[in-house]
């Protein structure tokens, strides 16, 4: 397999790993929505209604970083990594 | 200031803000020294757009680079802002918090849609359409599938999406300028119209960067600021974010004592048209599992396909740059978001709460009546009371307010001094007009980039090209500001559609053409045409009285949209021939980060 197709095949599967959690965080958990209510979550906020105000959406903002900086040592890997500027 | 302008933009902006919050300071001691509401309100918003407006005018560029993608330098944390202020509308601004306070559950499918969007807009757009270096999204289509007909498809996707949506700000606009500067509707959208063209005539993408960043530090400034000083004078927590938890568990009590009376139509009669009361639980789920999940779903995608936020990542330095950039947009988004349902539950508590101070439910209405705050409102056609069952006290029931309320009124009623109302005006103003900027250029630059330059007449010179998307910004903006003058649909109707109407047609064609190499111009075109069509179909038909099906309503018709314009694309690309190996191979350059733009610089 070449340089290139390996470096796309680590790409994905970082792709998938990205949008499972994206997954659960946007969609899996408020299947659960009425359940998981019941119980306290941070701060003392009824859990679902604390990942609608925070946790869900500072669970994306992490999420995006997270994936930013694995997809940039992915690329050094291969030596695809763009030089200079950020 | 020496070194060139980016370098020092740390500088330039925190100047700025430094100037910004002398300008507050300055106002409240005008305030105390008897300066009027009225005119408290004027400086502020005439104040804030001047410095827009001079920010464009510096701008101003000849140059095709400079004028489509901001000359691509814009760095990481500033194009987030950019983006944040491009992203969060007037909507977003003035009606997200009521939203919350008056639907709850059902309506925080929302804040979890508009933000988990731009998951997919980092991991499967933004890097790979900016590698591919094109100046608008139907550039990118048009390229990677080939030929005139998928780019004009492309064009009518983005004009559709972004043309309802932006009508909804330039009505936005219109309503803060007529209150702020106190001038007819009619004549305040064009107020406000103005002002936006001022940012982004002379400059293009380039004047619309710099503005927006200057519009987000006005309007998170504008959000946070109100609802700090609430959270601490009600004592409610220094913090709010960390510290309402009291305060939630406290209307969950109030709403189970005072219980969700509901009124016959004969009374609903009464109440004016717009205005709502307090039917739904405030942190209870109030709606099934796929009724959130649906709407949610819909805002992701539409998220991923509306070009005004995609075309910001064109101008970022790098690729890696566009990655993280996306990263600092959604922080910034955040820190409006999760302060919305802060406010709401502060405002809900101390109308609600007899035991505080400002709480009116259980007084007597004619004490009601007789309150400063309330007769303001109520003349404003924002609040309302009447006693439907004649016991002479306001009941929970009896209490209406206009969804605008809880980010407009809040600060009155909380007691705080008329300049911070005036602020709240200027971050609305800022939050409008950032959004109509971005999407008024988005539909020009695609008309005059990718079907004046490159269908009509692909020899024109930088020049004619540049006064072309001028003159187009000048008749959409005109365009959207008549159309927002006949106030057809509310301001968070329109903005929901916009999203479906770019997920219908753009999602698929988009995504795929990335990660799909066997997508073909056949199935692209296939996948534009029927996905636009299927879900103006439904639209139209759930409209008209159809009863739709699947759950799928009117708000979230683009489910149906990109399911027919998945369906379509991949069917049609597998009946006819795969790419020819020239755009196979550009598909492999777009996976590599590294390396030149497909496209050239200048093009």
């Amino acid at each position: 397999m070449s340089k290139q197709e390996q470096h796309w095949e680590k790409s994905r599967g970082l792709l998938f790993m990205t949008l499972a959690i994206w997954f659960v965080f946007s969609i899996g958990i408020f299947l659960f929505g009425a359940e998981m209510n019941e119980v306290t979550g941070p701060f003392g906020y009824p859990l679902t209604y604390w990942f609608t105000c925070q946790g869900s959406l500072g669970a994306f903002v992490i999420l995006i970083f997270w994936f930013a900086n694995r997809q940039e040592k992915i690329d050094e890997e291969f030596g695809f990594s763009e030089r200079g500027d950020d | 200031m020496k070194g060139n302008f980016i370098d020092n933009l740390p500088k330039v902006y925190g100047i700025y803000t430094g100037g910004f919050l002398a300008f507050i300071i300055i106002m409240s001691i005008a305030e105390q020294m008897g300066m009027t509401a009225k005119t408290i309100g004027i400086c502020f918003v005439a104040f804030t757009v001047a410095i827009y407006a001079i920010i464009g005018y510096l701008s101003r560029t000849a140059q095709a680079d400079a004028y489509y993608v901001a000359g691509r330098q814009v760095p990481t944390v500033f194009n987030g802002m950019a983006t944040a202020a491009d992203w969060m509308s007037g909507a977003s601004f003035v009606a997200m918090a009521g939203g919350i306070y008056f639907k709850g559950y059902g309506y925080m499918a929302l804040l979890v849609g508009w933000t988990g969007g731009y998951v997919l807009v980092a991991s499967l757009l933004a890097p790979y359409l900016r590698k591919f270096g094109c100046y608008t999204v139907p550039d990118f289509i048009g390229t990677r599938y080939g030929g005139n007909l998928s780019r004009f498809m492309a064009v009518v996707v983005l004009t559709v999406a972004s043309f309802t949506y932006v009508t909804a700000q330039i009505n936005a606009t219109g309503t803060i300028a007529s209150v702020a500067l106190d001038i007819p509707f009619q004549y305040a959208v064009y107020v406000g119209l103005v002002s936006i063209l001022l940012c982004s005539m002379l400059g293009g993408m380039r004047g619309v960067t710099w503005t927006q960043v200057a519009q987000y530090i006005v309007l998170i400034i504008a959000y946070l600021l109100p609802v700090f000083w609430i959270s601490n004078k009600m004592g409610a927590g220094f913090f709010p974010h960390f510290m309402l938890a009291d305060e939630v568990s406290r209307i969950a009590e109030l709403e189970a004592q005072f219980g969700f009376v509901k009124n016959s139509a004969e009374n609903l009669k009464e109440v004016p048209k717009g205005l709502a009361g307090i039917t739904k639980a405030h942190s209870a789920v109030n709606a099934t599992p796929w009724a959130f999940i649906s709407l949610a779903l819909a805002m992701m995608m539409g998220t991923a396909s509306l070009p005004h936020v995609m075309m910001r990542y064109f101008t970022t330095p790098s690729v890696k740059a566009a990655r993280k950039s996306v990263g600092w947009s959604l922080f910034f988004i955040f820190l409006l978001y999760s302060s919305a349902p802060m406010l709401a539950t502060l405002s809900k508590l101390s109308l609600i709460d007899p035991t505080l101070p400002t709480g009116i439910i259980g007084k007597s209405i004619s004490e009601v009546q007789a309150i400063d705050w309330y007769q303001n409102w109520n003349q404003a056609n924002l609040m309302f009371v009447s006693d439907f069952n004649g016991n002479g006290t306001l009941e929970l029931n009896e209490f209406f307010m206009g969804g605008k309320a809880v980010v407009l009124a809040t600060p009155e009623i909380a007691g705080l001094p008329y300049v911070i109302s005036g602020l709240v005006a200027a971050g609305g103003m800022a939050a409008a007009m950032s959004t109509a900027d971005g999407l008024i250029l988005a539909i020009a630059n695609a008309i005059s980039h990718d079907v004046y330059y490159k269908i009509i007449d692909p020899k024109a010179e930088t020049a004619k090209r540049l006064v072309v998307a001028r003159v187009l910004l000048v008749v959409i903006g005109f365009a959207g500001a008549t159309i927002a003058a006949l106030e057809i649909q509310g301001i968070l109707g329109s903005v929901i559609w916009a999203f479906d109407f770019a997920m219908s047609g753009l999602f698929f064609p988009l995504v795929l053409g990335v990660w799909w190499k066997r997508a073909n111009k056949e199935g692209a075109v296939a996948g534009m045409f029927l996905g636009l069509v299927s879900g103006a179909a439904y639209l139209v038909w759930v409209r008209t009285g159809g009863s739709g099906f699947l759950g799928i309503t009117q708000l979230t018709f683009g489910i149906f949209g990109s399911a027919v314009s998945l369906v379509a694309m991949v069917v049609v690309s597998l009946m006819t021939s795969a790419p020819n190996a020239a755009t196979q191979k550009m598909v492999d350059e777009v996976r590599i980060p590294s390396g030149k733009s497909i496209l050239g610089k200048q093009h």
